[in-house]
């Protein structure tokens, strides 16, 4: 016996069985953003470089436009200021860092090197020439070296070992000299 | 004679307030106006005041700021090149609007997806309301007269 199914069920089979590109296009969208939400969120929550950590590698071109790399540094303690014109904080361990850098600078195996953090030049080097500072000073152009440290104010100042490793941090100026001295000695026994 | 001399003291006089005036023009030209600095801080901001623009941000670092770009305008620079030095300088984010580039772009097209997305699917919705009400309407369904198990009992009812 012969069954006669209705056209309008064919018809309705057919479709259900036919992909929905559109819903599909949708989703993937949808969880795309989420994704890239995801991994923004993620990377804001990473905070700053944590003692221990490998440090991002940067590159710093200084104002007198020598240009230093940090891998290039491996072997030596660096030292990494980060400072502004425009931060009173900073000046307060100013001389403190010149001193340090003067008294290390003969031994060869410590580098100190500033970051100038969204500051204009003019005034960068004003800062520079009324503190007597020597050491290599540069802007941190793009906020590059900032934001792979993630630094969250000036001053801060990173102290990476031999390996390029980081192994002090200081948030806020330095007491005085010798807490400068108390966190790089230990690095070059 | 005494008219003859007055009128060369007069020219001299005239002539040296002519150079000196052009002598200021030259070395000091037209100093930019704040609403000409203005214009150029408010598409910028400065990344230690976050979520203020440069034309009313309050900092020193601001100030220096908008310092720096009354500079530029006045050794003629336009609003674009002192954009773009800034963008050089502190980066992508100075800028009150993301240059649509890799990722910014979703900045640009995700709102105006969203909002078309949202009209598609209330428009959907209304539709899917809508139908119940005309399927009421319908005094009978053609479905039911071809149901065998309906005409049946039509027919027995009619038979009684």
């Amino acid at each position: 016996m012969e069954q006669n199914v209705p056209e309008s069920t064919v018809q309705k089979t057919t479709e259900s069985h036919r992909p929905h590109w559109g819903r599909i296009l949708v989703w993937v969208g949808v969880l795309g953003l989420l994704a890239i939400l995801a991994l923004g969120l993620r990377r804001a929550q990473q905070g700053p470089v944590s003692v221990g950590d490998q440090v991002p590698n940067f590159t710093l071109t200084t104002f007198d436009g020598e240009t230093i790399n940090l891998t290039d540094l491996k072997g030596k303690v660096v030292v990494l200021n980060f400072w502004a014109s425009w931060c009173k904080p900073c000046e307060q361990e100013a001389a403190d860092l010149e001193t340090a850098w003067l008294t290390y600078q003969p031994r060869g195996d410590v580098v100190f090197l500033g970051v100038d953090y969204v500051d204009t030049e003019p005034e960068a080097r004003g800062y520079l020439e009324k503190f007597n500072i020597t050491y290599p000073n540069g802007p941190d152009l793009g906020t590059r070296i900032s934001q792979a440290f993630r630094i969250r104010g000036v001053p801060e100042t990173y102290i990476i070992d031999q390996d390029n490793v980081l192994r002090a941090v200081q948030i806020g100026p330095f007491r005085d000299l010798s807490q400068i001295q108390s966190m790089i000695d230990p690095l070059l026994q | 004679m005494k008219l003859f001399r007055n009128t060369i003291f007069l020219s001299i006089f005239v002539a040296m307030l002519a150079v000196g005036g052009a002598l200021a023009q030259g070395t000091n030209p037209q100093a930019p106006t704040d609403d000409q600095v203005n214009a150029i801080a408010k598409q910028l901001y400065c990344p230690v005041c976050e979520n203020i623009p440069l034309d009313v941000c309050g900092t020193q670092a601001c100030a220096q700021w908008r310092d720096l770009i009354r500079q530029k305008l006045g050794e003629g620079w336009s609003e674009a090149q002192i954009k773009q030095y800034f963008v050089d300088q502190y980066g992508d984010r100075v800028l009150a609007t993301p240059p649509a580039r890799g990722l910014n772009w979703l900045v640009y097209i995700v709102p105006p997806v969203a909002i078309l997305a949202g009209i598609f699917i209330l428009y959907r919705a209304f539709q899917s309301w809508r139908q119940p009400v005309a399927t009421e309407a319908q005094p009978e369904s053609p479905v039911e007269q071809t149901d065998e198990y309906a005409l049946r009992l039509e027919e027995e009812l009619r038979k009684r």
